[in-house]
């Protein structure tokens, strides 16, 4: 039963890696034989994948180029891990207190409703100009970028994950003697506890999206910040480098985060699967 | 808080049988109790005109057709609906919102679904600052009334419907509540495993001595486990608010036998009094 369990994992995973393998020679043929597809995408304007992975090597361990990247992926990728952690954080701190208290109370919900739903329509990419006017360039902006970004998703979710709490938990709590504050902090919360999870889950995803829109001005080190100045010199080799460490970066933020969710409440049935 | 140490069963049968004090905080006192809704059409009454006393230690069942109100009846006693009119009173006190001294078992069980079995157990008495180690040797104690020992350890989610309704019995019972509302808490079991829970029930109530309210809608149920068979009758559908229409005594005593001609002849009256209204 559980070999049968294992062989199906190792196959379904032999079938994902297949199709990146296949992406990759259609990258690789398509660069070769100066493909043309929709969109007039001239794939003859992409580096190889071959030199891409040479140039992510030296990336991360250096020894081929020797130029100003080489080996400091490392130092990149902490920079920019660094600011998405900080919005990210800073938005769970704000969105899930407030989506708890919105979903749960009517008046505070009525309260904010209004300012919510005028706010989450404007997207980052707008607010960037004005970003740069009230804050400037650096670090800052960009982590306030990324706070606006993440913050109405875990908002949203939070808020419709403490709707749906069955009212039969609230009832049960309370003929066993609960507090109002026991009630939200023991019942509430647990039971919306999933909901948040997928929130806080598309919150840190949209972080790693907003990451280079926030390190496009006034920053020098950080992943975005190298994709930015390898376009202004056309190394669309380097721009490529820097979009794999960005989703692998995603990819596995989103892993850890689960992860860690799944450690802290062990066999607690609150991440969805 | 000395209600929910595990000695006072005995002692309080101790004390009955030394000097006739009669512990009064199970008694029920429902008088004129009526609850309507305002919608958009106008005013409507869910019940009417419900008279009901029921005595400490009583085990009164309540059936009728849906809608006739029975449900709504045991949440105004919970405490999780406000009656509109009429008194209603536990122990000689108006109720006001939920309270442990009245459990509440669901027909859903409402078990909080990410705490262990022992957790749902004990979560009551921790809400009422029992302190840890009293509130965990309590649930054990009571874990292992309803035979669950073994599965303390385990989810809500791991377990068949008849043992989550058994983590919600012994968790309401954990409190020693004084009145018990249970809210067709075996409806959604499977035959075999109702019938089990009915002689559970028995022993557990005989134990406990709580007054127990009953709502079901199986007749031969209510039969075989009340002192007194409450039919409730009208409703939305019938254009009337919802009322009781008859008391019926059972009694048969403590050994009911679901095929003998008494228990039968018992079931088919009420039966008659259900369908007629």
């Amino acid at each position: 039963m559980r070999a049968a369990l294992w062989r199906r994992r190792v196959g379904h995973t032999a079938l994902g890696l297949g199709f990146v393998a296949l992406l990759l020679l259609m990258w690789d043929l398509g660069v070769r034989g100066e493909w043309v597809l929709v969109f007039d995408i001239k794939m003859a304007f992409l580096p190889p994948p071959d030199v891409v992975a040479r140039l992510l090597w030296d990336f991360a361990f250096g020894g081929i180029f020797d130029d100003a990247y080489s080996g400091t992926l490392l130092e990149h990728l902490g920079a920019s891990a660094l600011r998405v952690l900080a919005g990210f954080g800073l938005a769970a701190a704000l969105a899930v207190p407030i989506g708890v208290l919105m979903g749960r109370f009517p008046l505070v919900n009525a309260a904010l409703d209004p300012a919510v739903n005028l706010f989450r329509p404007v997207p980052a990419t707008a607010w960037v100009p004005l970003v740069l006017l009230i804050i400037g360039f650096g670090s800052q902006a960009t982590i306030f970028l990324i706070t606006l970004s993440a913050f109405f998703p875990i908002l949203l979710n939070t808020i419709a994950a403490t709707r749906e709490v069955p009212p039969r938990l609230v009832e049960a709590a309370r003929m066993l003697g609960t507090s109002p504050t026991g009630v939200l902090l023991k019942v509430v919360v647990p039971a919306a506890t999933p909901g948040i999870v997928s929130g806080l889950r598309i919150g840190l995803g949209l972080g790693w999206v907003i990451l280079v829109l926030g390190e496009a001005n006034g920053i020098d080190t950080g992943l975005g910040s190298m994709i930015m100045l390898a376009r202004e010199q056309v190394r669309t080799d380097r721009v490529v480098v820097g979009m794999i460490v960005i989703g692998l970066a995603g990819f596995l933020s989103d892993r850890l985060l689960v992860l860690g969710f799944k450690g802290l409440f062990g066999r607690r049935p609150l991440v969805r699967a | 808080m000395s209600a929910v140490t595990p000695a006072s069963g005995t002692a309080a049968t101790t004390d009955r049988a030394v000097a006739p004090v009669v512990d009064e905080s199970g008694r029920v006192v429902l008088a004129a109790v009526g609850k309507r809704y305002e919608t958009r059409r106008g005013p409507v009454d869910a019940v009417a005109d419900v008279d009901l006393e029921v005595a400490p230690g009583e085990f009164v069942a309540i059936v009728g057709a849906s809608g006739c109100g029975k449900s709504t009846l045991l949440r105004i006693l919970a405490g999780f609906e406000r009656h509109t009119s009429g008194t209603v009173e536990v122990g000689g006190a108006p109720v006001r919102g939920p309270a442990p001294e009245r459990g509440v078992v669901f027909q859903d069980y409402g078990l909080f679904p990410w705490l262990t079995v022992a957790e749902n157990v004990r979560f009551g008495l921790r809400q009422q600052r029992v302190p840890r180690s009293r509130a965990r040797r309590r649930a054990a104690e009571m874990i292992e009334v309803v035979g669950l020992s073994r599965f303390a350890d385990r989810f809500p989610g791991e377990l068949s419907g008849g043992m989550q309704q058994r983590v919600a019995i012994a968790r309401v019972l954990a409190g020693d509540p004084a009145l018990l509302l249970m809210d067709e808490p075996f409806g959604a079991l499977d035959a075999l495993t109702r019938t089990t829970m009915q002689h559970e029930l028995k022993r557990l109530r005989a134990e406990s001595g709580a007054t127990v309210l009953f709502v079901t809608h199986s007749i031969e149920e209510a039969v075989y486990l009340s002192d007194r068979v409450v039919v409730m009758a009208g409703g939305a559908s019938h254009g009337a608010p919802g009322h009781i229409a008859e008391i019926v005594p059972v009694g048969l005593g403590d050994v009911r036998d679901v095929n003998g001609p008494e228990f039968n002849d018992l079931e088919r009256r009420i039966a008659a009094l259900v369908h007629e209204s």
